[in-house]
């Protein structure tokens, strides 16, 4: 390898891929079973974090990031004036075995520009995919973000040998793409996915038959639009990633705040902070309707079109409904109590075992490790009396929760932060 | 009156069982537990030295068992591995408790002492879990990737299947360097070893040349997948400790 190339293309194609946000590694069966390299079983591993505190779980590269199209919010877009760099095949492949001996990854994100067309540039990726398993051995995680347009044929193929695939949509109105990605068009991108989507569903058929059925995309697929870049409200977004959940049985849609590279007028101009607040709080509704039982439409609708940035979306929820609370922690089902904010799933699940053996008061829930400060106002307890009048003052709280068990108390944090 | 005892013993497993097994034959009541090199302070205690016995540990253990399903399991094996001075104080009621219980106690949270213990659990858990995230193979000349680490409990027994089924096909050491043993994979199985002079980091004539190559690599890596506009150091620092950085190769 002559390495100093090596580094500079890494630079650049490393550069190139940082803003599409999906990293997890998460939901494969591929288990390392013939005595080969490396496993993607169960939840994937955060390996480090980079400075912006995101997970580092990938190498997220892009093969190349030369581009026949121009879509203005994508700083490999044809009219940009950038160094230009690409990978060979044995390049990747090198690298991600490398990388995954040294226990820095969990496996290899490959996405790309378009080089010539889309199956010509699909076809590279496949065969870096193939490359890896066949030869290799190779058990990690790998995901491939389709190119729009790829032909049925090979889509089938990097489902044999991806993990996960993804095609993303890349802006929430179908307005959004006609202005900002004249090249492509919706039609392109939910093809590739319905072939997907059937090819998953005809595995799982032969599977029933024969265990020896070959994985096929074992983590499925999942898209990913960019927040910020069209003007769109957050109902607009949510309903898009709704829609794509159900017709295509989506893993994950990802939001990604538009990061300003541009002075294209389309666009906010360079210099606009980032949307992470915003792109937070999609994140937080979209963990309410898959895992907390919420419907998009409580949360969005035409009355409310946007988000809340100063509150989570289960407290706006919640204000919003008094005539739902106090929920009753000793007697509620537990989809109630997954619905009062600053509870989490693990919390309530706690409440509900715990209730087995007695009667819960307030310090019952700070024994089990549940903050209250934000549910205490939702919650009817065994407790006689107003709970703000027991509290004396939240320093006090603060005090017991860090009270020596310092490391657990950054997760209860992270989870208030979090709801 | 009861006088406080303090039973002394040599800090393994089998060890903590036989205080148990003490304990329940002469009906103690009053009683500390320490290692061997941790202090004695009770000036006025009774200080017996426990024997390891194997058979012994045996028949507690198998009376635990009986009584225990997995997580109480889990939770006693593991809050022994976190070797937190005292903590097997809170085993040994944990093990009372489960004896003496007619129900299955593994759900009663709030109770202080499964509190406790599930608490520990999440502690070694976390440091479990870093480590498996956290260790960075360097290729030896001699064809073996070795990581050192220096974790705050004594996980090494938790991460070996992790490794052994994951680097199926290469030879590796995970060596910890605070407690001065690590795990040799040899394509086969995983032994327990020890080193004379462990490894350090940064030592670069052991490692063969692409390795300096690939570390240069992946620090270039790390450093262009950040997105500058996005940077948020407290977020950065909660999830990647100072104290780990030492053999972060993307630290160094
Ligand atoms: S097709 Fe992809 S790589 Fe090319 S300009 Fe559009 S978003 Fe960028």
């Amino acid at each position: 390898m002559n390495w100093e190339k090596i580094v500079d293309k890494l630079s650049i194609l490393s550069d190139a891929a940082k803003y599409d946000v999906s990293c997890a590694s998460s939901g494969s069966k591929r288990s390392n079973t013939n005595k080969g390299l490396g496993d993607a079983r169960g939840m994937g591993i955060c390996h480090t974090y980079t400075e912006d505190g995101r997970c580092v779980s990938l190498l997220k590269i892009l093969l190349t990031n030369h581009c026949i199209f121009d879509c203005a919010y994508c700083t490999s877009r044809k009219s940009n004036d950038i160094k230009r760099a690409a990978f060979t095949v044995q390049e990747v492949v090198d690298l991600t075995i490398n990388f995954y001996r040294r226990n820095y990854i969990e496996g290899l994100f490959l996405s790309s520009g378009i080089f010539k067309d889309a199956d010509f540039t699909m076809e590279r990726l496949v065969s870096i995919a193939k490359k890896l398993r066949t030869e290799h051995k190779f058990n990690g995680y790998i995901h491939l973000k389709a190119i729009p347009g790829a032909s049925k044929e090979l889509m089938n193929l990097a489902a044999l040998y991806a993990d996960r695939l993804s095609v993303n949509i890349e802006l929430p109105t179908i307005e959004g793409l006609k202005e900002l990605a004249p090249d492509k068009n919706r039609a392109d991108m939910e093809r590739p996915m319905n072939d997907l989507k059937t090819g998953i569903q005809i595995y799982k058929e032969e599977k029933k038959k024969s265990r020896f059925t070959p994985l096929f995309a074992p983590a499925g697929q999942s898209t990913q639009m960019v927040v910020g870049a069209s003007g769109e409200s957050d109902m607009q977004i949510l309903y898009t990633a709704k829609y794509f959940y159900q017709k295509y049985h989506l893993k994950r849609v990802y939001y990604s705040g538009y990061v300003p590279i541009s002075t294209d007028t389309r666009l906010p101009a360079i210099g606009t902070a980032v949307p992470m607040v915003r792109e937070n709080r999609l994140y937080q509704t979209d963990w309410l309707v898959r895992f907390y039982g919420f419907k998009v439409e409580e949360i969005v609708n035409p009355n409310f079109p946007d988000l809340e940035l100063d509150k989570d979306p289960k407290l706006a929820w919640a204000l919003r409904h008094p005539e739902f609370f106090p929920v009753d922690i000793n007697t509620a089902e537990l989809w109630k109590i997954y619905r009062v904010p600053g509870i989490g799933v693990q919390s309530a699940l706690k409440i509900v075992k715990a209730r087995n053996f007695q009667k819960l008061r307030l310090d019952h829930l700070k024994q089990l490790g549940i903050a209250t400060n934000r549910a205490q106002y939702f919650i009817r307890t065994a407790s006689p009396m107003n709970f703000q009048a027991e509290l004396p003052s939240k320093g006090i709280e603060q005090l017991v929760l860090s009270n020596y068990h310092g490391k657990y108390k950054n997760i209860v944090q992270q989870q208030l932060s979090l709801f | 009156m009861n006088l406080l005892k303090i039973l002394i013993y040599d800090g393994s497993f089998e060890g903590l069982l036989c205080c148990i097994f003490r304990i329940y034959e002469q009906k103690i009541l009053v009683f500390k537990i320490v290692k061997k090199n941790e202090p004695l302070s009770d000036l006025f205690a009774e200080n017996i030295e426990i024997h390891t016995d194997e058979v012994r540990a045996q028949r507690v253990w198998s009376g635990i068992q009986r009584k225990a399903g997995k997580i109480s399991i889990e939770r006693i094996l593991m809050a022994f591995l976190s070797e937190i001075q005292g903590e097997e104080h809170t085993i040994i009621r944990y093990v009372q408790y489960l004896i003496d219980s007619k129900r299955n106690i593994e759900d009663n949270l709030s109770h202080p002492v499964v509190q406790r213990l599930q608490d520990v659990v999440k502690m070694v858990n976390r440091e479990r879990h870093r480590m498996k995230a956290f260790v960075r193979f360097q290729l030896l000349t001699d064809g073996i990737y070795y990581s050192g680490i220096e974790p705050d409990f004594n996980v090494l027994p938790l991460i070996k299947d992790h490794f052994a089924h994951r680097y199926a096909d290469q030879q590796w050491i995970i060596y910890d360097l605070r407690r001065n043993y690590g795990l040799y994979y040899d394509l086969k199985t995983v032994s327990e070893m020890e080193l004379e002079i462990a490894p350090k980091a940064n030592a670069n004539n052991i490692f063969q040349e692409e390795e300096i190559l690939y570390q240069e690599l992946w620090k270039k890596y790390f450093k262009h997948t950040n997105i500058e506009s996005r940077k948020n150091t407290a977020l950065h620092i909660r999830h990647v400790p100072k104290r780990y950085w030492k053999y972060l190769t993307e630290k160094m």
